[in-house]
């Protein structure tokens, strides 16, 4: 018996297989070290529900985090989460829901855009998109919310950085860095994450209208109110039929502002804030806890793009630019709408190829924005950049990459081509 | 004075010196290349004044141009630099080396852009961190880390320390309000992190510059998010008869789901010295006093100060005071803010710790400290930033007595592993620099620091960029100094600290 089959048969690992469905980090770091070994690539998934974002890559073997799963502590008047990356996401909401906490950064599930059904993933896997819902503008994304976490890295060492307190200086902010790394600097394994209390109520103003001009104006004076609102979209007119809600009789375009806290501060808010805006009575609604709940949920879940069969772009732009963005995009056929008070844009494009593609990336970059394919056809996949990456960036990128991963085993080409 | 060891003289290098400065003088404006003793003396240590260290040359750059040939140049020349912005750092991070070039920042003064539109300032590193808000606050916006340094702090230096402040709790610390950074690499490649659009895609490179305490890249520009300032800010003063109830209390307002704008907790020796010392109106009876602050709209304030009332009241509080005006705020806040030379008057010196807890560990925490104070016969005396949990200790001693110097800084180095021992980070917001480095492997394994040595390395293969910083050099564990104030006197007694 070799020396590697010697160390293989500790375990009960058989390295003959395609997929690894490790339970335990001991099986994980055995696996790197094997793959590190053979200069073997590595496909990382957690529960698959944004494997489809990124670019296609060939790997010999995938490693399955779906098993690698629990709560390993949660200290709700620390405010942290213990948990281990193969997580679901909603097994965490739902611990944190008992307590009356949740995750502020409300993470996108991108399940009903590539599946029509909820599939909001692994803890894991939002952590390596960074893909940060509504609150974003208040709260900071998801990186923000990570406190701490423990990986293997690319030679099948395990590296920990940050801790469980939310103040804490020490050496190299390393989760911030392994945050939207998309699983290519580290295999995760733990992760400390900073809960917060649920607020007390949550109310929305929905204002009918369907001008995006309009509607950006009204962003821009709420959120640079003292009102201190946490969500802004807008919906144009072809989306507002996604709102049947009791206290929402309007079908057509709307702009949301949510407003959150104790429920006398909610109501003095939106009170103030719909005088702010000079809006009349017959202009406005206001969803109540309930209603606003699922409002920003249906937001935070695409819903509006649900199975949706065509293309789907991630533009982020300084709230400023937005509107000159949008009315450059005129010259396409494109469905959108609005978050972040006005600086993400969820946009669908007709008939998208790589011109059209390229003109589009163009005009964001001229804003000083840029742009993510989150959905796009396996042809203009196989041709366009997923991610856009400017040189010295990419140098020093490929440097980072190589010391986590200095074989490139862990999702290769995922991020960039050579990353 | 404890010795300390610093990476290896270049002889080669000090004995270029003229040359050196000769060479930088063709780079950039030669007034602006500092070389006779007289005017390297200013920059000699930051604000842990317990270590000083003359540099081989100074050099006051005033375009991010210069930066960048600047770094070429001792990029290719193998020349060490040390990058410092306003110098007030607790931690050692700008304290030359004896054949550095230190880059003195002081000339990247100006703010360059408010833009509203966006809520965000562009700046230049060595602006204060209070006259970001200095800037803005005539439209009713602010910055929101607010480390207590803050009116002569930079902002270069915060993002390059990670600062924070008494409202971290809730508005997080530098790096949680920062959009972008231009930096410039040893190599003098000059780039930029981030920017006016959120969460720049591809790796963090904003999130690891910040905190890296000038270890990988020199700041050149920052931009950073401001907020709209809150309508209504109210305090309490609570006082306690045991620091265990006042850290139930803390406990039990998180569990609430309260989350204050800041919650302060001191012991009653430092409750005492600092209402001798300001006159704030403190209960210097109490075991434990704790200022807790709301902000937001009035009925907010309101329901969470009426909610903090009930909750002090179940865990015993001795005394409540609710500021009425915003005058009797900032009283309250006065008292905590000269925490440092109030200190002076117990002692002729003493040294700040900066060790991070779970806020639950607090009373547990402190026994020990207690019990260490026994131990060592070196009183001591407890600030806590309550709401994240981020303790600093401020341990009296003699420092013209050598043994007692020594027993301060074994006494310091024995809090900071009890705060790792508890499940807490050897430092909340002061950072690692000299001060703590050698203590980084109580907190992280060969393989961790190995992993963060290799960053280091990726982007600076010569290890010229502030050596000799935040990682242990020989990996040995010995106990190094703290921030030392003699006589209630730092470099800058004026300003506030921690």
């Amino acid at each position: 018996m070799s020396m590697e089959e010697k160390q293989n048969s500790q375990t009960s690992l058989d390295f003959n297989q395609n997929v690894f469905k490790p339970s335990s980090r001991e099986e994980i770091v055995e696996i790197v070290k094997n793959c590190y070994r053979k200069n073997i690539p590595l496909e990382i998934n957690g529960l698959k529900s944004k494997n489809k974002i990124g670019r296609n890559f060939q790997s010999e073997k995938t490693l399955d985090l779906s098993n690698y799963k629990g709560i390993i502590d949660y200290k709700p008047e620390e405010l942290y989460i213990k948990v281990k990356a193969g997580t679901p996401l909603k097994e965490i909401i739902e611990e944190l829901n008992k307590n009356n906490q949740q995750l502020a950064f409300e993470p996108n599930d991108f399940g009903y855009l590539f599946s029509g059904e909820s599939n909001s993933g692994s803890i894991g896997g939002v952590v390596s998109c960074n893909f940060a819902g509504s609150r974003r503008f208040k709260v900071g994304s998801v990186r923000d919310h990570i406190l701490g976490f423990q990986g293997i890295n690319g030679k099948g060492e395990t590296i920990k950085s940050g801790g469980t307190v939310v103040k804490n200086v020490t050496g190299y902010d390393l989760s911030k860095l392994i945050s939207g790394s998309f699983g290519t600097l580290t295999i995760l394994t733990e992760l400390s994450i900073k809960v917060l209390p649920k607020p007390e109520t949550s109310k929305t103003l929905v204002i009918k209208n369907p001008h995006l001009k309009k509607a950006l104006d009204y962003l821009g004076k709420g959120l640079s109110s003292s009102t201190d609102p946490s969500g802004g979209v807008f919906y144009p007119d072809y989306f507002g039929k996604n709102f049947v809600l009791n206290d929402l009789t309007h079908e057509g375009g709307l702009t949301a502002i949510r407003i959150e806290g104790p429920i006398n501060s909610v109501d003095q808010r939106l009170n103030r804030l719909s005088k702010e805006l000079g809006l009349l009575d017959q202009e406005l609604s206001i969803l109540d806890n309930e209603q606003s709940n699922i409002f920003w949920n249906r937001t935070k879940n695409l819903e509006v793009f649900k199975n949706l069969k065509d293309n789907l772009l991630r533009i982020v732009v300084p709230i400023s630019e937005t509107l000159q963005v949008i009315q450059k995009f005129k010259n396409y056929d494109i469905k959108y709408f609005i978050d972040w008070g006005g600086s993400l844009i969820w946009a669908s494009f007709d008939q998208l190829n790589i011109k059209i593609l390229n003109e589009i990336k163009d005009i964001v970059k001229k804003h000083q924005g840029y742009i993510t394919l989150i959905k796009v056809d396996e042809d203009l996949k196989a041709s366009a950049d997923i991610f856009t990456i400017d040189p010295i960036k990419y140098k020093i990128s490929e440097k980072i990459k190589r010391s986590f991963d200095p074989k490139r085993i862990f999702n290769p080409g995922k991020m960039y081509t050579g990353i | 004075m404890s010795s300390l060891q610093m990476p290896k003289v270049d002889s080669a290098i000090m004995s270029e010196k003229d040359r050196i400065a000769s060479d930088l003088r063709g780079i950039i404006n030669s007034k602006n290349v500092l070389s006779s003793p007289d005017e390297l003396r200013p920059f000699e240590t930051d604000g842990l004044t317990a270590y000083r260290q003359m540099p081989l040359l100074v050099v006051m750059p005033e375009t991010v141009k210069e930066v960048s040939q600047i770094l070429q140049y001792c990029n290719q020349n193998k020349i060490k630099v040390v990058p410092r912005g306003a110098g007030t750092g607790l931690s050692g991070g700008s304290m030359p080396l004896e054949d550095c070039v230190l880059i003195a920042m002081g000339k990247f003064n100006k703010i360059i852009e408010v833009d509203y539109e966006n809520r965000c300032v562009v700046t230049q590193p060595c602006v204060t961190n209070l006259a970001i808000t200095h800037a803005v606050q005539d439209k009713g916006f602010y910055y929101a880390p607010d480390p207590s340094s803050q009116i002569a702090c930079s902002i270069g230096g915060n993002v390059a320390e990670n600062s924070g402040g008494v409202h971290s709790l809730k508005y997080g610390a530098t790096t949680n309000n920062l959009l972008g950074i231009e930096v410039v690499l040893m190599d003098g490649t000059i780039t930029r992190f981030g920017g006016k659009a959120m969460d720049a895609e591809g790796y963090d490179f904003l999130g690891l510059m910040t905190g890296s305490e000038g270890l990988l890249g020199v700041i050149t520009e920052v931009t950073v998010k401001i907020l709209k300032s809150p309508e209504v800010v109210k305090a309490a003063l609570v006082g306690f008869p045991s620091i265990e109830d006042a850290g139930n209390c803390v406990a039990q307002i998180i569990a609430e789901g309260c989350i204050p704008a800041g919650m302060e907790i001191m012991d009653k020796a430092l409750t005492k010295a600092t209402n001798d010392y300001s006159k704030a109106g403190y209960p210097t009876d109490a075991e434990a006093m704790m200022i807790i602050e709301f902000d937001g709209t009035e009925h907010e304030v309101e329901a969470y100060i009426g909610k903090a009332k009930e909750i002090a009241e179940k865990n015993n509080s001795s005394s409540l005071k609710i500021s009425k005006s915003n005058e009797e705020r900032l009283k309250f806040w006065a008292g905590r803010k000269a925490a440092f030379p109030a200190c002076g008057v117990l002692a002729p010196d003493y040294m700040c710790m900066d060790g991070s807890i779970p806020r639950g560990k607090l009373a547990e925490v402190l026994n020990e400290i207690s019990r260490l104070s026994k131990k060592y016969k070196l009183p001591v005396a407890n600030a806590f930033h309550a709401g994240d949990g981020n303790l600093h200790p401020l341990i009296m001693f003699d420092a013209n007595d050598k043994e007692s110097l020594r027993k301060c800084e074994e006494f310091g180095a024995d809090i900071l592993k009890y705060c790792v021992k508890v499940g807490g980070a050897l430092t909340g917001e002061h950072g690692v620099g000299i001060e703590k480095r050698e203590l980084m492997c109580e907190a992280f394994n060969d393989k961790d620091i190995q992993q963060q040595l290799t960053i280091k390395v990726a982007l600076d293969p010569n290890s010229l960029l502030n050596p000799g910083k935040v990682y242990p050099i020989l990996r040995k564990c010995a106990e190094e100094g703290r921030v030392h104030v003699h006589g209630g006197k730092t470099k800058f007694p004026d300003i506030p600290r921690f």
